[in-house]
């Protein structure tokens, strides 16, 4: 039997809060090694290979703020949600509606040429997931359908949406019949801050969005408001707060941000619209937003290192010969680890006390 | 529409809905028990994927069954551990349980992707399957959907005239209460999730040693998630969950009745069907929600932890 037992602090502990994504992250190392180890591969070798190499040089982290651009920009979002206790799973969908919503224009618009393309494009883009996040908000409110469920069924909806364009309508006709859209026009493409780089100015997209974000809930009433509705409905009512419009709010700006994510993508680093726009930023974004502890810094910190989980897994492939799913795997972990650690923000863990102890102790209560 | 499509369609809804069935039905009795185990997407990848894996190394498919719901358990337990031991968040918990599974089964079965297997042939049951129509359409099917069959009637009664059923309700109810009264919390909710994880494994198993006999990344596509809005949907009643699988089942193949009908329609746009249905079923739910909450364990998401 084991000797230790859980006790509830008086108030949660603000120091474990931090520490526990650290706890959480070593913990993921020391089982990433343990894998490696059972896989037959020198564990330090592989962990270097999955969480340092790619980071050698420069090349390395612009590709890393490539992949930080859209996962900041969705956790961000979902962090909004989240902090109104809106459990929206559908950030995915929305970052490939704002994909396909955006990319749909960036296709008709081939021809043109001007300035004014591509904020149209991106623009377009952040509304079309704006609207899949109304959907989420009008079935939440006017009919109280359970978020959680419809924003994955959404998910998988809007993925389907995005392959009946890419095998249908918006396919190629001179692409060899592959299921992809043809390359999108030089004016509908974000600019890249370096030739030698893919970096493109979606990076900034993000900080400023954090930017806003972190205003919106350390300035702001409506940040306030949405707190409170989060940490406790009675109150939240009782002060008159709108709960429904606070819902809408939530969803309609994690829509934004997430289409904001998906056009930047579609119209940055691929170029043009395929079934694989997105490698599952969208969920990977969840991990961010409690990894990050739903603050907007933290949230930029997790990007980071949810980011290099997907490098890693390239590389791992390259190198190693290891199948890129690894990346999901390294994920679901960290994200595991972590709720496990969390443990330690309300309970501390005690040596239980000999059975004499207790007796003792509550004689004079009962005498 | 010609008759003997017709009865293809029957079949092919039974075969489709029965995952369904096996999936929402675990997560009926996890439910039950208070707890929401929104992992099981994640059980029924690892399922699938370790039960085809140990089908094609084994060469027995049976042994691919064992594996899947050996494989669910072991992720069940996981949750367990996190959401009943450690009273963790148990909606985080379960979306870290569908990630993680997600990522692992895509990671062990990247080696198996492409490969073929004979999967589980069916087994008509003698003399029944020589029913016109009614034989083809029930008695000729594969052993797991006569199991699901079983399975369902077991857990009806289970709930409906045992001291067992009535022991997990009350854990689902008023844990305190039950827990009063002697009833070990803790290990009712242990078992429930278990029981849900050997179900998620087993329904893995059905994808990929019958339905499709092989091995994809992602390859349940959302059914471990249209299955938690089974539960809801069939206010945590054993059969109106066999009614709604097989009504899911039915939106699911619609490809082919539209084929019957002479209707061409875009696959991709076919396969929104199960989860606009989905949709529009949490939407009819929610409308009568007086009554959705009359039928919610009382407990149900809420942890506990016993006060020593």
């Amino acid at each position: 039997m084991l000797n230790i037992t859980l006790e509830k602090r008086q108030s949660d502990s603000k120091t474990m809060s931090y520490l526990s994504p650290l706890f959480a992250i070593i913990l993921t190392l020391i089982s990433g090694g343990l894998l490696f180890t059972a896989l037959g591969q020198d564990p330090f070798h592989a962990l270097y290979t999955f969480f340092i190499a790619p980071l050698t040089d420069v090349y390395g982290w612009t590709e890393l703020g490539v992949k930080v651009a859209p996962l900041t920009l969705c956790a961000i979002g979902l962090m909004l949600c989240f902090k109104a206790r809106i459990w929206n799973i559908g950030a995915e969908g929305q970052f490939i509606l704002g994909g396909l919503g955006g990319g749909y224009i960036a296709l008709e618009l081939l021809e043109a040429e001007g300035f004014w393309v591509l904020p149209v494009v991106l623009f377009c883009g952040a509304l079309s997931g704006l609207l899949w996040g109304a959907l989420t908000a009008l079935l939440k409110t006017r009919f109280g359908a359970n978020e959680i469920l419809t924003t994955i069924m959404l998910n998988y909806i809007a993925l389907n949406w995005l392959l009946y364009g890419v095998h249908g309508p918006l396919k190629d006709p001179d692409g060899f019949n592959f299921p992809e859209s043809a390359l999108f026009s030089d004016f509908a493409t974000l600019p890249v801050l370096s030739d030698d780089y893919r970096l493109n100015i979606s990076i900034f997209f993000a900080l400023f969005a954090v930017a806003v974000i972190w205003t919106l809930m350390s300035k702001t009433l409506l940040g306030f408001q949405i707190a409170v509705l989060g940490e406790d409905k009675a109150a939240a009512r009782f002060a008159g707060f709108k709960e429904e419009r606070l819902i809408w709010f939530v969803l309609l700006a994690c829509g934004a941000l997430a289409g904001l994510a998906g056009v930047s993508e579609v119209t940055g680093s691929v170029g043009q619209l395929n079934p694989y726009i997105s490698p599952g930023y969208g969920y990977a974004a969840i991990i961010v937003a409690f990894l990050g502890r739903m603050h907007p810094v933290g949230i930029v910190f997790a990007s980071m290192l949810l980011a290099l989980t997907y490098m890693g897994g390239e590389m791992a492939q390259m190198d190693l010969g290891l199948p890129k799913s690894l990346t999901g795997l390294f994920q679901g972990m960290l994200l595991f680890y972590l709720l496990a650690c969390d443990l330690l923000i309300s309970y501390r863990i005690v040596r239980k006390p000999a059975a004499r102890a207790i007796s003792s102790s509550s004689n004079p209560a009962q005498a | 529409m010609d008759f003997e499509l017709f009865t293809n369609i029957l079949f092919a809804t039974l075969r489709t809905g029965t995952p369904l069935i096996l999936i929402a039905l675990g997560e009926m009795v996890c439910e039950k028990s208070g707890v929401l185990n929104l992992g099981q997407e994640g059980m029924v990848l690892m399922g699938a994927a370790l039960g085809f894996i140990a089908a094609v190394v084994t060469g027995h498919a049976g042994l691919g069954i064992i594996a899947a719901i050996l494989a669910g358990m072991m992720m069940s337990v996981l949750f367990a551990f996190l959401a009943v031991t450690l009273v963790s968040n148990q909606v985080a918990t379960g979306l870290a349980l569908t990630i993680f599974g997600t990522g692992l089964s895509g990671f062990l079965g990247a080696g198996y992707v492409g490969m073929a297997i004979d999967g589980i042939a069916p087994f008509p049951i003698p003399f029944l399957s020589d029913i016109p129509v009614i034989g083809k359409v029930l008695f000729s099917h594969d052993p797991l959907v006569y199991f699901s069959w079983v399975m369902f009637a077991l857990i009806f009664w289970c709930f409906r005239s045992t001291r067992l059923g009535l022991t997990i309700r009350a854990v689902g109810e008023n844990p305190e209460a039950a827990n009063a009264i002697g009833i070990p919390v803790m290990k009712v909710r242990y078992g429930a999730i278990l029981f849900g994880g050997a179900m998620s494994g087993l329904a893995g198993a059905y994808l990929s040693l019958v339905y499709t006999p092989m091995w994809s990344e992602g390859m349940s596509a959302g059914r471990g998630w249209i299955a938690l809005a089974l539960v809801v949907f069939a206010s945590w009643k054993a059969e109106r969950i066999l009614l709604g699988a097989y009504l899911f089942g039915a939106a699911s193949i619609m490809h082919l009745v539209l084929q019957g009908l002479g209707f061409e329609a875009s696959p991709n746009l076919l396969a929104m069907l199960p989860y606009a249905a989905t949709i529009i079923v949490l939407v009819i739910i929610a409308s009568d929600a007086a009554k959705a909450k009359l039928s919610t364990p009382l407990a149900l998401g809420r942890p506990y932890r016993p006060q020593v």
